[in-house]
């Protein structure tokens, strides 16, 4: 293994000491000893570069903080819950936008929970090899997709299929209209198909990690079950999945941090309307869309504050539940991997 | 079952409780069965409704892109609603030169943010930068669009490509901090420790022995780096802002692939639906020939030892 490895890297050992120089003798050891300029120049270097990314991250903060702070000084926190999102009149809330968020984060999260999990375990535990690495391949794929063009299915197959079947079976079939989760007309665009192609997009984060944290449970948890008897999914369901628990949570963390940020295919399907209503067949808004949706055409100062208001709330959210997620995960592979 | 009903026929009297006791041993036991078995289909079914959207959407594309691939697809510019043909040349160049400026500053960042935390890993520095990155690798792209136009946008007074270019530098940051690291982790030290033996000194055994032998897994992140801001449209929507017409310039405004996309799509022209899945196959195209690649890279450089 480290020959093909060492070999591309060997060469310049020879090649390049004629340029600057590596000291011969005695006078190397000196360089060594940390005398040397270069070693200097390049440690502060690549700690310049490192230390790009906590500033970056600081940088962003700051701007977004600055030109949220007037709207929040004018609204103060209360900003968060009013439900009121009216540009014409000044009057700004980012409720709607932060309940669209919430529900469309846990439509999606309902929906693809289970299929990741159940998808990791097979291509853990059940997958026959020929079809391990094609699967797992196909469903990396899905998360290079660009969001956009999730949006452009969303709105010519997934919306118009909510229209015309999924929608009036739910409600007329099912008899589900009276209840206020499925009640009101079938437009399309709503809070269920953005869920729905949510639930698309962020399949493949928790499926991947998931399936890395089930390939780290220990081959004894396996055998330890299957010799006192469990069946295939026993040994699964009480060995295999608690020892991996909380690296899965990690995952579905990871999933919910996507689908809160998600924002083009989310713009292109929920209708982007700044109301909170029980039902799913209605269109809404989520913080992200609304930004993306009203940005451009802000027409105040106040509006365009209000709307950097929404998007360093929704940076606080993401940078809480990445932290939470990371975290987990950075537990369960300390644990696992040494 | 059968351990219960033989259970059952050693004994010659069973009392009335071992009877009931094996009749519930086989009855669970059957229960159990089925379990498993419904179980497991369940996860089948579970991985087929997982890759079945994928094939659906790539199957679309290629169904309603394809006809509206012609050569002047790629040559010329967009048209107005009514006029026959027209292309995305502009927005596929537009998309080219955002990649390559956001890979201008992303790359020697990131690769020198990665250098440093493979090296100091355990100071206090290397830790915060190895969790900032991920947090900074979780922020929606939106947050960072919205950060460059106050950053940029606003103080220039106009749009820029060059404001696009910084924000999708900004998310290929962390991706290549994280690659690099791991990449840099996986160079044996003995490798290092010879040349430092043969006097190199610290940091031309850095560039010359393990950047140079952990270059091509470095490439391969690089490429996944480019190939996930490729599509990205939300932090170029306020800072690229897209042009219908030709322009290369940094300091203008500049069409994308993805913004173009996103216009042609949500409007209420059908001609322009055709654009869009079209530029949506180019689009795809553009990414998977990319990802495609990295993974060529690794394969062929690293051989067995990627796997």
């Amino acid at each position: 293994m480290s020959a093909p490895v060492a070999a591309p890297g060997t060469p310049p050992l020879g090649s390049t000491s004629s340029g600057t120089g590596p000291p011969n003798g005695p006078a190397a050891l000196g360089s060594i000893r940390g005398g040397a300029v270069g070693d200097r120049i390049y440690r502060w270097t690549i700690t310049g570069f490192a230390l790009c990314v906590p500033l970056l991250l600081a940088l962003i903060a700051l701007e977004l903080g600055s030109a949220a702070w007037p709207a929040f000084r004018r609204f103060g926190l209360g900003f968060l819950a009013e439900s009121h999102w009216d540009a014409v009149n000044g009057r700004f809330g980012a409720g709607p936008a932060i309940f669209g968020t919430v529900v469309s984060s846990i439509i999606a999260l309902l929906v693809a929970t289970p299929l990741a999990i159940g998808a990791a375990i097979f291509l853990s535990e059940f997958a026959p090899s020929w079809l391990r690495q094609p699967v797992a391949f196909l469903v990396d794929l899905l998360a290079a997709i660009p969001s956009v063009v999730y949006g452009l299915w969303g709105i010519f197959v997934l919306v118009p299929l909510l229209r015309t079947h999924v929608m009036p079976f739910l409600s007329n079939t099912l008899r589900l209209g009276g209840t206020p989760l499925f009640s009101g007309p079938a437009y399309g665009p709503s809070m269920l198909a953005a869920g729905l192609i949510l639930a698309v997009m962020i399949l493949p984060y928790i499926s991947a990690v998931s399936r890395e944290v089930l390939l780290a449970v220990p081959r004894s948890q396996r055998e330890a079950a299957l010799a006192l008897g469990a069946t295939r999914w026993e040994m699964i369901w009480d060995a295999v999945l608690p020892y991996a628990r909380s690296g899965i949570v990690g995952g579905v963390i990871l999933g919910l941090g996507r689908a809160l940020g998600e924002t083009m295919a989310v713009t292109m399907v929920i209708g982007n309307r700044a109301e909170i209503s029980a039902s799913l067949f209605a269109p809404g808004y989520t913080m992200a869309s609304l930004i993306a949706n009203e940005f451009s055409e802000a027409t105040n100062e106040l509006h365009l504050s209000a709307l950097m208001a929404v998007g360093a709330t929704l940076f606080a959210i993401t940078l809480v539940v990445s932290a939470i997620a990371r975290w987990l995960v950075w537990r369960v592979s300390r644990e696992a991997g040494t | 079952m059968t351990a219960a009903s033989r259970g059952g026929l050693r004994r010659s009297h069973p009392s009335g409780v071992q009877r009931a006791f094996a009749a519930r041993t086989g009855r669970t036991l059957g229960r159990r069965r089925v379990v498993n078995g419904a179980m497991i289909a369940l996860t089948y079914l579970a991985a087929a409704l997982t890759t079945l959207p994928l094939i659906f959407i790539l199957a679309l594309l290629v169904e309603k892109g394809a006809s509206s691939i012609r050569p002047h697809f790629f040559t010329s510019l967009p048209v107005p609603v009514g006029e026959v043909g027209g292309g995305m040349a502009n927005a596929i160049v537009g998309t080219l030169i955002l990649i390559a400026t956001a890979a201008a500053i992303g790359l020697p960042v990131g690769i020198g943010a990665g250098l440093y935390v493979a090296e100091y890993g355990r100071s206090r520095l290397a830790t915060a930068v190895r969790f900032l990155s991920d947090v900074l690798n979780g922020l929606p792209s939106i947050v960072i669009g919205i950060f460059a136009w106050q950053f940029l946008v606003r103080p220039i007074g106009h749009f820029s490509a060059l404001s696009g270019g910084v924000a999708l530098g900004a998310m290929m940051i962390p991706l290549v901090t994280r690659t690099t690291e791991e990449m840099i982790r996986l160079v044996p030290t003995s490798l290092n420790e010879a040349a430092l033996a043969l006097g190199y000194s610290r940091w031309r055994t850095s560039l010359a022995v393990v950047l140079r032998t952990a270059l091509p897994g470095i490439v391969t992140g690089a490429l996944v780096a480019v190939a996930r801001i490729a599509g990205e449209t939300a932090p170029l929507l306020f800072t690229a802002f897209g042009n219908q017409f030709w322009s290369v310039r940094l300091t203008e405004p500049i069409a994308a692939l993805p913004l173009q996309i996103f216009t042609y799509a949500i409007s209420p022209y059908d001609d322009w639906h055709a654009q869009a899945w079209a530029g949506a196959l180019v689009l795809i195209a553009l990414v998977l020939v990319i990802s495609l690649v990295a993974r060529f890279v690794t394969r062929a450089r690293f051989g067995a030892a990627a796997d």
